[in-house]
């Protein structure tokens, strides 16, 4: 699935690097904890989250994910997305809840684990 | 290690949101433009950044020393803070000291020092409670 894709599943706004929006993006990860992130996710995956920290950016630059989806409509900063925009980092925001986004792009076709085993 | 080796210094300020991750941003990137292999890079890179938050967070900030071989990197995270009195406690999944202000910055779910054995090759925890701690993480190309 592009990120243009998940952008337009989600209705969500698009506010930081759209150099990514025709990259494939195969699995998802949905946390508002970092260090789960980090423990966890294996692959290049969507990072969805509701935590808006320049962290989120920084946990994204660490493990290589390009694409970080802010849910519940949360909208970050402008450090943050300089931030994002520095390190080739896509940022979108949608209204949707973690749960709803979630289940749309999982029912979507977007159901890659990405996870360590 | 030998004469060839790049050596690099960085100080880890206190409390700092915005700049915590720095240090381990730059390695990052020194090591993509050495040529080092993805794998490698991101290994350093998510240890050095449990260390970095570690430091952050939880000891007033620290320095970072960090020297970079052929076959591999060390990297020394060292604070003047609190200390660890238990580290094998320490090292349990999900057991935490964290204050609130940590866990709102998505930290503090007891994963970071699991994290650092994760993607470390060899970690080395000295700890002495009142005086420090020095984290070493070694990662091999």
């Amino acid at each position: 699935m592009k990120v243009r894709d998940i952008i337009g599943l989600l209705d969500a706004e698009l506010l930081a690097g759209s150099e990514n929006l025709d990259m494939e993006v195969c699995s998802a990860f949905g946390s508002d904890l970092m260090s789960d992130v980090m423990a966890y996710v294996k692959d290049n995956v969507l990072l969805l989250t509701g935590l808006v920290s320049p962290q989120v950016v920084r946990t994204a630059e660490m493990m290589d994910i390009k694409v970080i989806a802010f849910v519940r409509g949360k909208n970050p900063g402008r450090n943050i997305l300089e931030l994002a925009d520095e390190k080739g980092i896509t940022v979108i925001s949608t209204k949707n809840t973690m749960y709803i986004s979630c289940g749309k792009l999982y029912n979507a076709g977007l159901t890659g684990r990405g996870v360590w085993e | 290690m030998n004469e060839n080796s790049v050596k690099l210094h960085y100080d880890i300020p206190a409390y700092d949101l915005t700049t915590a991750g720095e240090a381990s941003s730059s390695v990052k990137r020194k090591l993509t433009q050495l040529g080092v292999n993805p794998v490698s890079i991101k290994k350093a890179a998510v240890a050095m950044y449990e260390a970095e938050i570690n430091a952050v967070i939880h000891a007033g900030g620290g320095s970072a020393e960090v020297e970079i071989g052929r076959n591999g990197i060390t990297i020394e995270i060292l604070d003047n803070g609190p200390g660890i009195t238990d580290i094998d406690l320490a090292m349990q999944e999900g057991y935490s000291t964290a204050t609130d202000i940590v866990r709102e910055m998505g930290f503090g779910a007891g994963m970071g020092l699991p994290n650092m054995k994760r993607y470390a090759d060899e970690l080395d925890i000295r700890s002495e409670p009142g005086i420090g701690t020095a984290v070493k993480i070694v990662v091999n190309f």
